[in-house]
């Protein structure tokens, strides 16, 4: 099966990601791109869309540092004293998406910079013998 | 967007006591004191058999408590079956979800007389647990795995914020600050101290202790210590509102049944509710929420009222942030002016738009699915001119507005309230 052939599901969006792929799709009527994966375009109404690898590069428009974290962040050794950082992409493309920002100084949060250009790092974490690959990104 | 097709009136409102309450007190107990609160409240008295149905507001008793299907249980509770007892949900919006569906189901005929039911019990999960619940209101698909906690993706709003407009750590103190300064006067309050108050009490602890006392000059030193721990920067512990159980309670009736329960109704004149993409990195705009812009539109419209005609608010300060932003979002300032009215105390209960008199989200506590139905109950208090200790504010309130946000404003419900 090509890349255009797979449905525009989450499931075929999480599988590209698992082979280190970030995937968006592009609407083929009005150019809209859709990162994570969308198979109607809310703008066109249209189900009409082809998948679109991205660059992987961009600038950080939002983030945080998180102290008090999730039970999935707790589990890959994240803490008080060892914070971690939830960002916003702005990708190259025009498109924003969710993303662990590292290579970065999580507990001095104040040095890191809005703006600041990143680059996709897939960050594989094993939990219970298997190995996941989550999204992250990092200073260029 | 026309008028509501029937006059709507809110003729009585009460809230439990908020607070850490679990075991003590679940659920049904809550609602109850919330109910028999708002009874008193009611001029000429009501009774079951004068409501037509019991609209419930609940985030998420089934995660919190093991218990869906929480609408007929409240009805029951308050001898209200077999009447119609739905219940909504959109996060923290709950129960103005319900209050809106309230209004609505009167003015179209439906119904005359509903109450409105907002009811969460929150501690019954420890910490981890309650922030992995409300984590839910947030995208789990996208958001979760990239480590979104409901506090991170306000710090990131709040990250957003500052490089845009300039907002400082000190402008969302100053919220802090301000709320609990209000909520210090709300026997109702979760927290009942302001943060002078509790930055005294900490210092006469350690000295008791025999420990260093630490060397804070006023609150603000208080509050960038390590006394007040980043929980997601630049969201510090006194940032964030609490973790709450508690129940409002609020008696709508229409424009000619409102006459049999009292002879001063609060009168509904506007409601809007908006949405926006769950995810924040869908949206357009990280430093306003759309819902909000949009559910006041339509409320101010409806009233035929423009913000500055507005007196005082109840705003959705779940975190400090978010009352910034919703003071540009209900366009009582421009987006990045809010933080200069803070600091000129324009929504102190002495200033010229009293904000969160109740004392917020942020000290009167932030039971999520009741919020939407306990932000009225002060707006009905000072209204009347009745709000408890000293934080009735000194003019006659005439108009006033809540802003109920649902998560990470994927959802805000916005009313307008008229005597």
């Amino acid at each position: 099966m090509t890349e255009n052939e797979k449905d525009f599901t989450i499931q075929n969006y999480l599988e590209f990601l698992e082979n280190k792929k970030l995937m968006g799709s592009k609407c083929k009527d009005c150019g809209t791109l859709y990162t994570p994966v969308r198979k109607l375009c809310p703008k066109c109404d249209t189900a009409n869309m082809e998948w679109v690898e991205m660059s992987g590069k961009g600038e950080l428009a939002a983030f945080t540092s998180i102290t008090v974290g999730t039970p999935y962040f707790i589990q890959k050794g994240y803490d008080r004293n060892n914070p971690y950082c939830f960002s916003i992409i702005k990708l190259k493309e025009g498109s924003m998406i969710s993303a662990q920002l590292v290579g970065v100084d999580e507990k001095n949060p104040e040095t890191i910079k809005i703006g600041m250009p990143v680059k996709v790092k897939f960050l594989e974490t094993e939990i219970k013998g298997e190995t996941k690959t989550d999204l992250g990104f990092e200073p260029i | 967007m026309t008028k509501l097709a029937r006059k709507v009136a809110l003729v009585g409102a009460g809230m439990s006591k908020f607070g850490n309450h679990f075991p003590v007190k679940r659920n049904p107990d809550l609602w109850i004191d919330a109910w028999l609160n708002a009874k008193e409240s009611v001029d000429n008295g009501i009774e079951p058999k004068d409501i037509d149905a019991c609209y419930v507001g609940n985030y998420s008793s089934d995660l919190f408590n093991h218990q869906g299907h929480l609408g007929p249980q409240m009805a029951n509770l308050v001898g209200l079956t077999p009447k119609p007892a739905p219940r909504f949900e959109g996060a923290c919006a709950s129960s103005g979800i319900a209050l809106r569906q309230a209004i609505i189901a009167i003015a179209s005929g439906i119904h005359d007389v509903v109450v409105v039911c907002g009811v969460e019990c929150m501690t019954e999960l420890p910490t981890a647990g309650v922030t992995d619940v409300l984590a839910t209101a947030s995208d789990s698909l996208f958001e979760y795995p990239a480590g979104a906690t409901f506090p991170g993706l306000y710090g990131t709003l709040a990250s957003a914020h500052f490089k845009k407009y300039g907002t400082t750590a000190e402008d969302l103190m100053r919220v802090g600050i301000k709320n609990h300064s209000n909520g210090a006067e709300n026997p109702y309050a979760q927290m009942q101290q302001s943060i002078k108050d509790m930055m005294n009490s900490k210092m006469k602890r350690y000295e008791k202790e025999g420990r260093e006392i630490p060397d804070w000059s006023d609150e603000f030193d208080f509050l960038k210590s390590s006394a007040n721990p980043i929980i997601a920067y630049p969201l510090r512990l006194f940032d964030c509102s609490l973790i709450t159980d508690g129940s409002a309670c609020l008696f709508l009736a229409s424009g000619d049944k409102a006459k049999k329960f009292t002879d001063t109704p609060i009168w509904i004149t506007g409601t809007g509710q908006g949405s926006a993409a769950l995810s924040l990195h869908d949206r357009d705009s990280l430093t306003s929420f759309i819902a909000a812009k949009e559910a006041s539109r339509q409320a101010y419209q409806m009233s035929g009222l423009k913000p500055k005609d507005i007196q005082i608010a109840e705003v959705h300060d779940c975190f400090t942030i978010a009352e910034i932003v919703a003071m540009e979002d209900l366009g009582f300032y421009e987006q990045g002016k809010a933080v200069e009215a803070i600091k000129n105390g324009e929504s102190k209960r002495d200033g010229s738009l009293p904000i969160n008199t109740s004392g917020g989200l942020k000290s009167k506590g932030h039971p999520v699915g009741a919020s939407g139905a306990a932000m009225p109950v002060e707006i009905f208090k000072q209204m009347r001119g009745v709000a408890e200790r000293n934080r009735q504010v000194k003019f006659d309130v005439e108009r006033a507005l809540t802003h109920n946000l649902g998560g990470s404003g994927g959802t805000c419900v916005v009313t307008i309230y008229q005597k």
